[in-house]
């Protein structure tokens, strides 16, 4: 199990990390913290052989969310406002948790060892997938209805987040041009090809190697928000209905294959081995588009619409 | 372990000290422009002899190239958010240092 003397060190700096975020006082501490655990949980993947997952929680783990987290403490002040709670609240939610990491540690104890799994019957059925990647035939093939429904979670994710904005568009007020510093501009130029380039190879890459539609998403998201960061103002040039025909995209994608398989006598999401790698690609483009748009929103959806920090919600009482 | 070997534990060697008197630096310099100071250079020269080992070891011209590619990468991302962060602390130090008029 263990054959590298680097893993208990791995699983020791992973448990510390964790505490040390958890317990830190000061919340940029704690959300910095955060970050450099999902560093080290993608690390802890790849040791599990596991490069899809490490990949995922690079680019959203580490990334995105440790950008969403930057970005809510910038509006909120590190010292934050920490409720203390009652005593009994804490020792409850703690025995909880004892017993949930209790049922958990059971579980994962009385696996049977080397059982394989559902290795070898993917491995069989591989071929008809249309894709030679195990885990990309599993989460667009064999399993695509949960990927489809986890698309749908996102799509409600970025809903909730618009319409707390009350009505507000996304774009942030116009530039004041007072903020002429040109180093994040002029690198932000040098990465964003770079990030479109390692994001579509990520989506090509997922039919044959680890890779796929999440993690290509991920970094086109990252992309945007670097862009965002940079001071410029894409969803200003951008038609609203393009915008959430957009977002829609990864889902109408899944919804028309599973129709159009279902009305032409197959079956809901049965994709025939003759075709399943085209039906795969086009679908992973639209949801890589939906993903990458949905975690830029996201991001840009987060800021107070005019610009400042508005803790108390009194934001849209500035607005001019 | 061949010769080529030797030099990859070598340049490894160096890279890795370089990490560690970046960490001591972040942990022992007084102020934060001395602390950036360490720290870009545990990126800078800690990753590029890292990368220069793992070239060594590389099995064809295509890794060697995403290996450079990764610290060129790296570089730009240090600099940059060196710089921001630079920005930012001399502003408060300025901000601490200036009469304030109401």
């Amino acid at each position: 199990m263990l054959d590298s003397p680097l893993d208990p060190l791995l699983a020791l700096g992973i448990i510390a990390v964790a505490w040390t975020s958890l317990s830190s006082r000061n919340l940029f501490t704690g959300v910095i913290l955060f970050i450099v655990f999902g560093l080290l949980m993608s690390l802890a993947w790849v040791r599990l052989d596991a490069p899809d997952i490490a990949l995922a929680e690079a680019a959203i783990g580490a990334g995105i969310t440790g950008a969403l987290l930057l970005d809510a403490l910038g509006q909120i002040g590190s010292d934050g406002r920490e409720r203390r709670r009652p005593p009994h609240l804490r020792w409850g939610a703690a025995a909880v948790g004892i017993a949930v990491a209790g049922l958990l540690t059971h579980a994962f104890t009385d696996l049977p060892r080397d059982a394989g799994g559902m290795t070898g019957a993917v491995a069989a059925a591989l071929p008809e997938s249309g894709v030679s990647h195990a885990v990309t035939a599993v989460l667009l093939n064999f399993r695509s209805y949960d990927t489809w429904l986890e698309v749908a979670v996102l799509l409600v994710a970025v809903i909730g987040v618009l319409s707390l904005r009350r009505g507000v568009g996304l774009s942030g007020p116009e530039p004041s041009g007072a903020a002429d510093d040109p180093m994040l501009p002029g690198m932000a130029r040098v990465l964003l090809p770079v990030m479109v380039l390692v994001g579509g190879y990520l989506l090509w890459r997922g039919t044959h190697a680890p890779g796929g539609a999440f993690q290509g998403g991920a970094v086109l998201g990252s992309a945007g928000v670097l862009l965002l960061l940079a001071g410029d103002r894409p969803f200003a040039r951008l038609p609203g209905a393009l915008f959430r025909g957009a977002l829609m995209a990864g889902l109408a994608g899944f919804g028309l294959a599973a129709l159009g398989l279902l009305a032409s006598g197959r079956g809901f999401l049965a994709l025939p081995p003759e075709h399943a790698g085209a039906i795969i690609l086009a679908v992973e483009i639209t949801v890589t588009l939906s993903i990458a748009l949905t975690l830029t929103a996201l991001f840009a959806g987060a800021r107070q619409p005019d610009g400042t920090a508005a803790p108390d919600g009194s934001a849209g009482s500035h607005r001019p | 372990m061949s010769a080529l070997d030797w030099v990859t534990v070598t340049l490894l060697c160096g890279g890795g000290f370089f990490f560690l008197a970046g960490t001591l630096g972040l942990l022992r310099f007084p102020d934060a422009h001395a602390r950036l100071h360490a720290l870009t250079k545990a990126d800078n020269l800690g990753l590029g002899l890292v990368v220069l080992g793992l070239v060594l070891q590389a099995p064809g011209p295509a890794v060697a190239a995403k290996l450079i590619l990764t610290w060129l990468l790296a570089l730009l991302a240090s600099a940059t958010s060196c710089y921001l962060i630079a920005g930012v602390s001399r502003g408060r130090r300025e901000d601490a240092s200036a009469p304030r008029d109401a």
